[in-house]
C-alpha cells in the first residue's frame, strides 16, 4: 500500500531504466531527491578527507608508515556511506519500519557484544569491537540510528493509525523504556558523550512526537537529577571527571588534563581569517592536539583554513540540519516527522559538542563531528540517516 | 492516496519543530559566534602562543677561550668530560616524573637517588641549592664525572633511561701548571643569574640561560671576550620534541684567547715562597705578644719594572678554582665565603690594604726634596722627636745622629721623617690651616698614585687611602656622632680617642701628620700599589697602569689584539733626586735593613733595591712590608701579622729573585737556570690552525729550585736540612749592627708606641712604624757573627 509509491520511483532509479530524460522530469527521483543535504554532506565528507589527512600524514605511529593510509579511508568510508544511503533510499523508511525491532535488537547486541572480551578500549571509553585486519566498529554510533527508529515507530504507530493525535503515557512509557537499556548499556562502557547524544535524542524525538509537555520537562528534570546522581555516585571514571573539571578551568594543568582543550583552543584561535594553509599548521604538524582526525579534526579546519574554514564547516551543518528540520515539517506522517526530528537533535547536539569542546564551550567527550572526523562507524550511521531523511522527503505530498 | 495520514502536521507537532529548528540554529550561532572569538578578536594572542608552542631552541654553548702565560701554558683551557644530562621536559612527561628513571640513573652513576633528583628541579626562592637555575628545555647536568662505562650503559640502554643523556662536553679546567694555582687572578664561573640575563638582553652580546659568567679575576675582566658566542639554533618541533621543520641556525663562535704577563713557573715560586714565608712566620714568636705569628694572610707582586705587567700575582690563603666547576658545592662554598674561611677568594694584592710602614718613606723622601729640602741634609736622626709635650719615638729609640735622606731611608730613620712632616704642617698653618695649603707629603702620596685604583685589569680593587685634610674632614662627619656620644673626657684609652676625635677630629692634627709621614696612621696602601711604586722607582719614574692580560687572539689565531702597557703619570721627582733615592734604596739592599736578606746577591751584575717595612696595625700584630727592584722588576709581598719586613719576607724574595736571574743562594748566577732574566717580550707562537704553542712546563718549578739550591748547598757546607733558612746561612749577613739591640728592647719600645694616644682610633692605627729588620728569632743565634762581619763593611763604605 503506501510503500507502492516509494518502490515505484526507486525501481525506476538507475541510468539503464530510466534515462537522463526520465530521471529529470518533474516527478523524477533526481529532482525530487533533496540536493542541499546530499551536496553538503559529500561536501562535509570530502573536506573531512583532506583534514584527516592534514593531522595523519605525518604520524608514522598510527598511518603505519603509510601518509595516504587515512585519506583512502575516509574516502573508503564516505564511498560505503553513500551507497548505504542509498541503499536505505532504496528501502524506504517505512519499509524499514517492520525491520526495526530486528534493527533495534541487533544494535543492543552489538554493545552487549562490546562489554564481553571481545570489546576493546579506546581512550577510555571501551565502545569498540575489534574485527580483525584493522578493523572495528563503534555500535554505539549505530544505537543512535535505532533508537530513533525504534522510539518513532513506537510513537507513531497509533497516532498514524489514526487512533489517537498525540502517544498517550503508556507508550512514551514504552518508548523510554526502549530507549533506556542501550543508554544504561553504552553508559557502562563508558561512553559519556554518546550518552548524552541520546538523552537530546530523546529529548527531540519526544518534542517531535507531541508528547504531553509534562514529558518533555519530565525528562529534562530526570536529566538533571540523573547527572547530579551519577557525579555523586563517583560512577564516572577519573578521566571523566578530569576533563569536566579541566573544561571549567582550563589552566588548571595545561600539561594533564587541560592539555587537550589548551592546544586545541590555541590551534584554533592562531587560524586567524583565513588560516595557515591547509597542511602548513604548526599545532597540527606538530601533533600537539591530540585525537586531530577524529575528535579534534575541527581543530584542524581552524588551524589551517581559519575562520572561513571552521565557518564553512559550521554553514554545511548548518544547510543539512536546516533542510532536515524542513523535511521534519513537511512530512506528512508522524513516523517519518518523528525520526527526521530525531536526526536533527542527534546532528545538532554531536556537532555542538564536538566543535563545542574544541572552542571551549563544551567539555571534552569522545565523539565524531558527522561526516568530517575519521571513523567508519561514525561514517555509515550518519550516510545512513541521509537516506533515511531523504526517504521521508521523497515520500512527502508533490507540493503544487 | 488520501490514505496518506497527516498526523506529522499537527499544531502541537509543528510547533515543536520550529522551537527544535530554533534551538538547533541559535547552537549554530554560538559556535559560528565563538569561533569568530577565538579567531578573529583573540588570534593574534593564540597566534603568539602556538609559536611559542612549537619552537625551541637548542644551544650549542661556546667554548670558551683559555687563559694563556706569557709563554702559552695555559692557565686555564677547556677539558673534555663525559657530562650525563636529564631532559626535564622528557622526565615531566612521565608518569612519577621521571623518579624511576633518575633512581636508576642515580644506582649507575653511584649517587644518592635523592641528589639527583633534586638537581633536576627547578629553582625557585623556595628551593635551595642543588636546583637548576637554567631554561628548563636546557639539558640538565647530572654529572660531569661520569666514566666512559657509565656513559656506555646509558647509551646502550637508551629505552632504559628516556630523557637521559652521556655526552662529552667542554667543561671549565684550572690546569694549574707546574703547580701555580693562579686562583685569584683567574677567577671563576658560574651560572648567569636572572638579572644580568635581563640587562644583557639587548646589549651585543646576550647571555644565554645556561652561559657561564665569569665572577672574579680575569675570567670576569674578560669574560665578553673569553666567552664567544654560543651557536643557536631554532627547530620547529611537535608535541614531543620532535623535529620537523626547517631549522634557523647561528653557528657557535668560540671565545678568544687571552694570553697573560702571568709566567707560571714565577708565579708557582710567588705561591710557594710566600706560602713557605707565612708557615715559617708561624713558627716565630711575636716578643710583643707572646703569642706566635698568626701570619693569616698575605699577598706578593712580580711586575716588570718597564711595562707595570704582572709576571705573578699571589695571594694567601688560596683555593682551588676547580671548585666551581660544574656547579660548587653548598659545603665548598660555605669553605670559600664563610665566616671562618678566612675569605680565600679575595686578591690581596689588589684587595688587600694596610699600612704601609716604612716602604711608604720613598714618598715623603720625594715631598720634602719638593718642598725645598735638600736631599743631603743632613738632617738629625734623633732617638725621638716631641711636640707639645709627646714623645713620638725612632723605631727603638735608636740615634743616627746628623744624616742625610738617604741615609734615613737606609736605616729607616723614624725622627727625620717626623720633624720634616712637622715642620711642614706648621707651613701650612699648623692648627690654623692656610687656605692655600701646599700639603706637600699628601700631594705627593696621590702623585704616587696612592688612595686611587692602579686601573689593573682585574676587578674589585680597592683604593687604599691618603690621610689628607680632605679625608679627615669627610671621615670626621661620617663618624663624629658615634664619636660624641662615646667619648669621655679622662676614659679609658678608647674613650679618651672618641672623645679627641669629637671635638677635633675634622682637623689634620700634628701627630697625624708625624705618623702619616712613616707610613701609618690611617694611611693604608694595597701591595699592586707600591709594586707599581716601586716599579716607577726602577724604570726612570714612569707609573704604568698594571695589566696582567697581554694579548687577546682570535681563536683562528688569526686576529691578535696587544694589550699594550699604558703610562699613567709620572713620578714627581726630578732625575737627580731619583737616583738619590735609588742609590739609597740599593744601600738598604746592600748595607741597610735589608741587607742580611741579600747577602752574596751579585749585586754588580743585577743592582738590587729594597726597603722594608713593618707596620703596626692596632690590636694586630705587625704587618710585614717588603718592596725591592732590579731594573727589569719590582717585587713587593707582604704578610699581614707575619712580623717585620725583611724577618718574615725577605727570604721569599730573595729566592724569587734567585729564581727569576737564575742566582745560586751564594751569588753565582746560572744563566741556564735563570727563569725570566729579562721580561718575555714576545707573545706566545700561534700555529695555522689557531691553537697556541706551548712549552713543557715541569711538575713544580719551586721543588725544582729549592732541589737545585740544596744540591748545591750541600757540598758546600754540608747543612742543607734546613732549607728555609739556606739563603742566610750560607751568607755574610751584612745586618746592621743595631740589629740585636733592637730586637731585644722591642717589647718596650712597642708599649711605648701604644702609649701614644693622638690618632683618631680605628683601623690601621698606631705607633711610630718601627721598622725593620727585625730578625726572627730562629735568625738571631748567628747575630753576632754577622753584627761583626756587617761592621767591618761598613766601615769600608
Amino acid at each position: 500500500m503506501t510503500g507502492g509509491v516509494n518502490s515505484f520511483h526507486v525501481s525506476g532509479y538507475g541510468p539503464e531504466r530510466a534515462g537522463w530524460t526520465r530521471l529529470f522530469a518533474r516527478d523524477s527521483l533526481a529532482r525530487r531527491l533533496d540536493w542541499p543535504i546530499l551536496m553538503a554532506a559529500i561536501a562535509l565528507s570530502l573536506l573531512g578527507s583532506l583534514l584527516v589527512f592534514s593531522a595523519t600524514r605525518n604520524r608514522t605511529e598510527i598511518n603505519q608508515g603509510d601518509p595516504y593510509y587515512f585519506l583512502v579511508r575516509h574516502w573508503l568510508n564516505t564511498g560505503i556511506g553513500l551507497a548505504l544511503m542509498i541503499a536505505m533510499l532504496w528501502l524506504g523508511h517505512r519499509a524499514l519500519r517492520t525491520a526495526v525491532p530486528v534493527l533495534y535488537g541487533l544494535s543492543v547486541m552489538l554493545i552487549l557484544l562490546v562489554l564481553t572480551p571481545l570489546g576493546s578500549t579506546i581512550n577510555g571509553a571501551h565502545s569498540w569491537i575489534k574485527l580483525g585486519g584493522g578493523f572495528s566498529i563503534q555500535p554505539s554510533e549505530f544505537v543512535k540510528l535505532t533508537i530513533i527508529l525504534g522510539m518513532a515507530v513506537l510513537l507513531a504507530a497509533r497516532v498514524d493509525a489514526g487512533d489517537k493525535p498525540y502517544p498517550d503515557h503508556r507508550t512514551v512509557l514504552q518508548a523510554l523504556g526502549l530507549a533506556t537499556v542501550p543508554m544504561l548499556i553504552v553508559m557502562l562502557m563508558p561512553d559519556l558523550g554518546s550518552v548524552m547524544v541520546m538523552v537530546v535524542i530523546v529529548l527531540g524525538v519526544l518534542l517531535a512526537s507531541g508528547a504531553s509537555n509534562r514529558w518533555v520537562f519530565g525528562l529534562i528534570g530526570t536529566g538533571a537529577i540523573g547527572a547530579i546522581t551519577v557525579w555523586q555516585l563517583g560512577v564516572l571514571d577519573e578521566y571523566q571527571i578530569n576533563r569536566f573539571a579541566a573544561f571549567a578551568n582550563p589552566e588548571l594543568d595545561p600539561a594533564g588534563v587541560g592539555y587537550n582543550t589548551n592546544q586545541a583552543r590555541i590551534a584554533i584561535g592562531s587560524g586567524g581569517l583565513t588560516g595557515s594553509g591547509l597542511f602548513e599548521g604548526s599545532q597540527t604538524t606538530g601533533q600537539f592536539v591530540p585525537e586531530q582526525q577524529t575528535d579534534f579534526v575541527f581543530t584542524v579546519a581552524g588551524e589551517e583554513l581559519g575562520f572561513v574554514g571552521g565557518g564553512l564547516i559550521i554553514v554545511l551543518l548548518g544547510i543539512i540540519l536546516w533542510r532536515a528540520c524542513r523535511i521534519a515539517r513537511d512530512t506528512t506522517d508522524l513516523y517519518g516527522t518523528i525520526v527526521a526530528a530525531g536526526i536533527v537533535a542527534w546532528f545538532a547536539f554531536q556537532s555542538f559538542e564536538n566543535i563545542g569542546m574544541t572552542l571551549g564551550i563544551m567539555p571534552v567527550t569522545g565523539l565524531p563531528l558527522p561526516f568530517v572526523s575519521y571513523g567508519g562507524s561514525s561514517m555509515f550511521a550518519v550516510w545512513l540517516a541521509v537516506g533515511l531523511l531523504q526517504s521521508i522527503r521523497l515520500q512527502r505530498p508533490l507540493s503544487a | 492516496m488520501t490514505n496518506i495520514p497527516e498526523t506529522g502536521r499537527s499544531t502541537r507537532v509543528q510547533i515543536r519543530l520550529v522551537v527544535i529548528q530554533v534551538l538547533v540554529l541559535s547552537l549554530l550561532g554560538t559556535l559560528g559566534g565563538r569561533l569568530w572569538y577565538l579567531q578573529i578578536r583573540e588570534g593574534a594572542e593564540y597566534a603568539k602562543k602556538a609559536s611559542g608552542n612549537h619552537v625551541q631552541q637548542v644551544v650549542q654553548p661556546a667554548v670558551r677561550g683559555s687563559i694563556l702565560d706569557a709563554r702559552g701554558v695555559a692557565l686555564a683551557d677547556n677539558e673534555t668530560r663525559l657530562v650525563v644530562s636529564a631532559s626535564r621536559t622528557d622526565l615531566m612527561k612521565m608518569r612519577d616524573d621521571g623518579k624511576a628513571v633518575l633512581t636508576k640513573l642515580a644506582g649507575v652513576l653511584g649517587m644518592p637517588a635523592k641528589e639527583v633528583i633534586e638537581k633536576v628541579r627547578l629553582c625557585d626562592a623556595k628551593t635551595p641549592q642543588p636546583c637548576w637555575n637554567g631554561s628548563p628545555y636546557q639539558p640538565i647536568p647530572i654529572t660531569d664525572e661520569a666514566t666512559a662505562k657509565q656513559a656506555l650503559q646509558i647509551r646502550e640502554r637508551t629505552e632504559d633511561f628516556p630523557g637521559i643523556t652521556a655526552e662529552p662536553q667542554a667543561v671549565r679546567r684550572y690546569a694549574a701548571p707546574g703547580q701555580a694555582n693562579t686562583a685569584q687572578v683567574l677567577g671563576y664561573l658560574s651560572p648567569v643569574t636572572d638579572e644580568e640575563l635581563q640587562k644583557a638582553q639587548d646589549t651585543e652580546s646576550p647571555y644565554l640561560r645556561s652561559d657561564q659568567v665569569g665572577r672574579s679575576g680575569l675570567e670576569r675582566e674578560y669574560d665578553k671576550e673569553l666567552r664567544g658566542k654560543a651557536g643557536v639554533t631554532r627547530y620547529e618541533v611537535d608535541n614531543l620534541g620532535r623535529v620537523i621543520g626547517e631549522a634557523e641556525a647561528d653557528a657557535a663562535e668560540p671565545g678568544a684567547n687571552l694570553v697573560t704577563s702571568i709566567d707560571a713557573r714565577v708565579q708557582r715560586i710567588a705561591e710557594y715562597e710566600l706560602n713557605e714565608a707565612m708557615k715559617q712566620a708561624r713558627k716565630e714568636m711575636d716578643r710583643n705578644t707572646n703569642r706566635l705569628y698568626e701570619a693569616d694572610s698575605g699577598a706578593v707582586v712580580v711586575m716588570e719594572a718597564k711595562t707595570g705587567r704582572v709576571v705573578a700575582m699571589a695571594s694567601n690563603p688560596s683555593y682551588d678554582p676547580n671548585a666551581w666547576v660544574g656547579g660548587i658545592s653548598g659545603k665548598d662554598y660555605a669553605s670559600l665565603t664563610g665566616k671562618d674561611s678566612n675569605y680565600p677568594l679575595l686578591n690581596r694584592a689588589i684587595q688587600g690594604q694596610s699600612a704601609p710602614g716604612s716602604i711608604f718613606k720613598v714618598i715623603p723622601t720625594a715631598a720634602a726634596v719638593n718642598a725645598g729640602y735638600s736631599f743631603n741634609g743632613p738632617y738629625e736622626c734623633s732617638s725621638s722627636y716631641s711636640i707639645g709635650g709627646q714623645v713620638f719615638k725612632n723605631f727603638e729609640s735608636q740615634s743616627h745622629g746628623a744624616i742625610s735622606l738617604g741615609r734615613a731611608l737606609e736605616v729607616s730613620c723614624d725622627t727625620v721623617f717626623y720633624r720634616l712632616s712637622h715642620e711642614e704642617w706648621k707651613r701650612d698653618g699648623g692648627n690654623k690651616p692656610k687656605k692655600n695649603a701646599k700639603d706637600w707629603f699628601y700631594k705627593t702620596s696621590h702623585q704616587f698614585g696612592l688612595g686611587e685604583l692602579t686601573g689593573i685589569d682585574l676587578p674589585n680593587e680597592v683604593t687604599g687611602r691618603v690621610p689628607d685634610r680632605q679625608w679627615k674632614l669627610d671621615y670626621w662627619k661620617a663618624n663624629k656622632d658615634a664619636w660624641c656620644k662615646s667619648g669621655k673626657k679622662g676614659g679609658s684609652y678608647v674613650e679618651q680617642i672618641a672623645y679627641e676625635n669629637c671635638l677635633e677630629g675634622n682637623r689634620l692634627r700634628a701627630g697625624d701628620s708625624v705618623n702619616y709621614s712613616i707610613g701609618q696612621g690611617d694611611t693604608l696602601v694595597t701591595p699592586i700599589q707600591m709594586a707599581s711604586v716601586y716599579a716607577a722607582l726602577a724604570n726612570g719614574g714612569t707609573l704604568y697602569r698594571p695589566t696582567v692580560g697581554k694579548a687577546v687572539i682570535s681563536p683562528d689565531g688569526k686576529r691578535v689584539t696587544k694589550i699594550e702597557p699604558e703610562a699613567q703619570s709620572k713620578l714627581p721627582v726630578t732625575k737627580k733626586t731619583l737616583a738619590e733615592i735609588d742609590g739609597a734604596l740599593e744601600g738598604v739592599a746592600t748595607r741597610g735593613t735589608a741587607a742580611w736578606r741579600f747577602g752574596g746577591w751579585p749585586q754588580d751584575e743585577i743592582p738590587m733595591h729594597a726597603k722594608t717595612g713593618t707596620a703596626e696595625v692596632y690590636g694586630k700584630q705587625t704587618t710585614s712590608w717588603f718592596a725591592t727592584y732590579t731594573k727589569d722588576y719590582s717585587v713587593v709581598m707582604t704578610i699581614a701579622q707575619g712580623g717585620t719586613g725583611s724577618g718574615a719576607s725577605g727570604p721569599a724574595v730573595r729566592n724569587i729573585y734567585n729564581a727569576l736571574y737564575g742566582v745560586s743562594p751564594d751569588g753565582v748566577i746560572d744563566e741556564k737556570k735563570a727563569l725570566l732574566p729579562t721580561p718575555q717580550k714576545t707573545l706566545p707562537k700561534v700555529r695555522t690552525d689557531g691553537t697556541i704553542v706551548s712549552p713543557k712546563i715541569s711538575k713544580d718549578p719551586a721543588k725544582d729550585q729549592r732541589a737545585a739550591e740544596e744540591d748545591e748547598q750541600a757540598p758546600a757546607d754540608g747543612q742543607a736540612q734546613d732549607q728555609d733558612q739556606d739563603a742566610t746561612t750560607t751568607t755574610p749577613p751584612p745586618a746592621n749592627r743595631d740589629t740585636r739591640r733592637r730586637d731585644a728592647r722591642r717589647g718596650g719600645a712597642r708599649r711605648g708606641g701604644g702609649r701614644r694616644g693622638d690618632r683618631p682610633s680605628g683601623d690601621g692605627r698606631t705607633g711610630d712604624g718601627r721598622q725593620e729588620d727585625g730578625r726572627p728569632a730562629g735568625g738571631r743565634r748567628r747575630g753576632a757573627l754577622r753584627a761583626r762581619r756587617a761592621a767591618g763593611r761598613r766601615a769600608t763604605t
